[in-house]
């Protein structure tokens, strides 16, 4: 699961309507034009299914899938979250995760499952995630388990329903970025997770994870790829990410998901941040960037010297 | 899935009841239990509810749990789950001899929505909670006997 939107949430309207799809009154660039006209089904079809409705979110549905997560979580991922008692329990709350492990995102698997033992899956959480994973064949699934398109609306309206809010500020970038850089937090400037907590006045809670990176040899996001077939353009895909993974040896694009090595991905939740007790009434959005990066990036450390190999952890 | 387990200790019936039952105590000798907090009024007795959570492979599982049935002078306590994870657990305290009791603990519990994956899960979670669960009896065991020399 990925976040964008919200990365960018601090952009004008008109911006984020294009980056919802194309904006139509825009010059299209040279070569592009025939996939455009190509890919227009699939881009309605996008379009279509990306109505958000937080109701879409199923307790009971989650209840009866929880053991298949909890089994693969636990004999695939050997997963482990650390300090989830330090999210507010009465309260919406913005949690801002590094994302790593390609399209399959291990580390939300791991961290919503232990979420959702946690609190019970009364508690109302929503995760959002880019256009394309909610329009591909997974997106019904995901919805059921609280999934919402990324926008800085949809996560305002579930924040201001008092649910929980994962959001990952580095979305299709991070969570594409090469294996070499695996223990590197990187959210590319995206800065519309603060405008965002601040709007809503909602505390941030940090949460680093590491591992994700692990269970396939990421080689490169293919920007310049993604340039070149327009999908930036088409379907907000910045990357068209190049890695070798299971079953298909070289892997472009991660469309059809991959066998994940089973890498041991451990979590840490950080102490929640009261932006304005802390930064004050008209704090500076830079500053808390790059404090909570900063904060991130040591956690991410901390955990990486935990581990002594790749993959066994 | 049902997990049996007991052992027997060398106190009164009354001093192992007294232990068991205290939520104070309980994650003092629950190996795993990550939560046992008091959710209502009365901390003990026929409707005492709890929070409960014990760490079991990679989540920490469990609910709102409430005592169905109390019964000191039998020495039965019986819980069952409101939220959460199904489950009913029972401490039985019986009397060897005046010095020596027997703490049974049962466990049931079951997974939501069944299928293949559920009774995988049911199954795979047996191993380390009865592991977990003969540990909290040894540990119960071992603190009530401290006590009892320590009293002595």
């Amino acid at each position: 699961m990925e976040e964008s939107a919200a990365g960018t949430a601090a952009r004008p309207r008109q911006e984020e309507h294009s980056r919802n799809g194309g904006d139509p009154a825009r010059p299209s660039v040279p070569g592009t034009s025939l996939l455009k006209r190509l890919a227009k089904p699939v881009v309605d079809e996008v379009r279509g299914r990306l109505t958000a409705d937080l109701d879409d979110r199923d307790p009971d549905y989650i209840r009866e899938n929880l053991p298949t997560a909890w089994l693969l979580s636990t004999l695939w991922f050997r997963g482990e979250v650390r300090g989830l008692e330090r999210i507010p329990e009465d309260r919406p709350v913005l949690l801002v995760g590094n994302h790593s492990g390609g399209n399959l995102t291990p580390d939300t698997i791991v961290f919503t499952l232990a979420f959702y033992t946690y609190f019970g899956v009364e508690r109302r959480f929503h995760q959002l995630a880019h256009n394309l994973v909610l329009s591909s064949p997974v997106g019904p699934l995901l919805r059921n388990y609280g999934t919402v398109a990324a926008s800085h609306e949809n996560a305002r309206r579930a924040l201001d329903a008092g649910a929980a809010v994962l959001v990952y500020p580095g979305g299709d970038w991070e969570v594409h970025r090469p294996s070499w850089h695996r223990h590197e937090v990187n959210f590319a400037g995206r800065k519309g997770f603060i405008k965002l907590a601040l709007d809503a006045e909602v505390p941030i809670v940090p949460i680093v994870s590491v591992g994700g990176q692990e269970t396939a040899l990421f080689l490169s996001h293919g920007r310049r790829l993604s340039k070149l077939l327009g999908l930036d353009r088409l379907f907000r895909l910045k990357v068209l990410p190049v890695s070798l993974a299971l079953p298909w040896g070289i892997n472009v694009g991660d469309f059809l998901g991959h066998l994940p090595l089973p890498a041991k991905i451990t979590v840490q939740v950080m102490e929640p941040i009261e932006l304005r007790e802390t930064y004050g009434r008209k704090p500076d959005v830079d500053r808390i960037y790059d404090d909570i990066t900063e904060q991130m990036q040591s956690q991410l450390d901390a955990l990486a010297s935990e581990r002594r190999l790749p993959v066994i952890g | 899935m049902r997990i049996d387990c007991s052992v027997a200790i060398d106190a009164p019936r009354e001093a192992v009841w007294d232990y068991v039952t205290n939520p104070a105590c309980v994650l003092e000798f629950m190996e795993g239990l990550t939560r046992w907090e008091v959710a209502s009024p009365h901390d003990r007795g026929l409707g005492a509810r709890y929070r409960v959570l014990i760490r079991v492979g990679s989540a920490d599982v469990g609910g709102l749990v409430e005592v169905v049935e109390w019964s000191p002078g039998r020495g039965d306590m019986a819980w069952s789950s409101v939220t959460g994870v199904d489950q009913r657990g029972r401490w039985r305290v019986r009397e060897i001899n005046p010095e020596r009791t027997r703490l049974h603990f049962r466990f049931a519990y079951g997974v939501a929505g069944g299928g293949i994956s559920g009774m995988i899960a049911e199954r795979v979670a047996a191993v380390p909670l009865r592991r977990r669960f003969r540990a909290s009896l040894r540990n119960a065991k071992n603190a009530l006997e401290a006590r009892v020399q320590s009293a002595a």
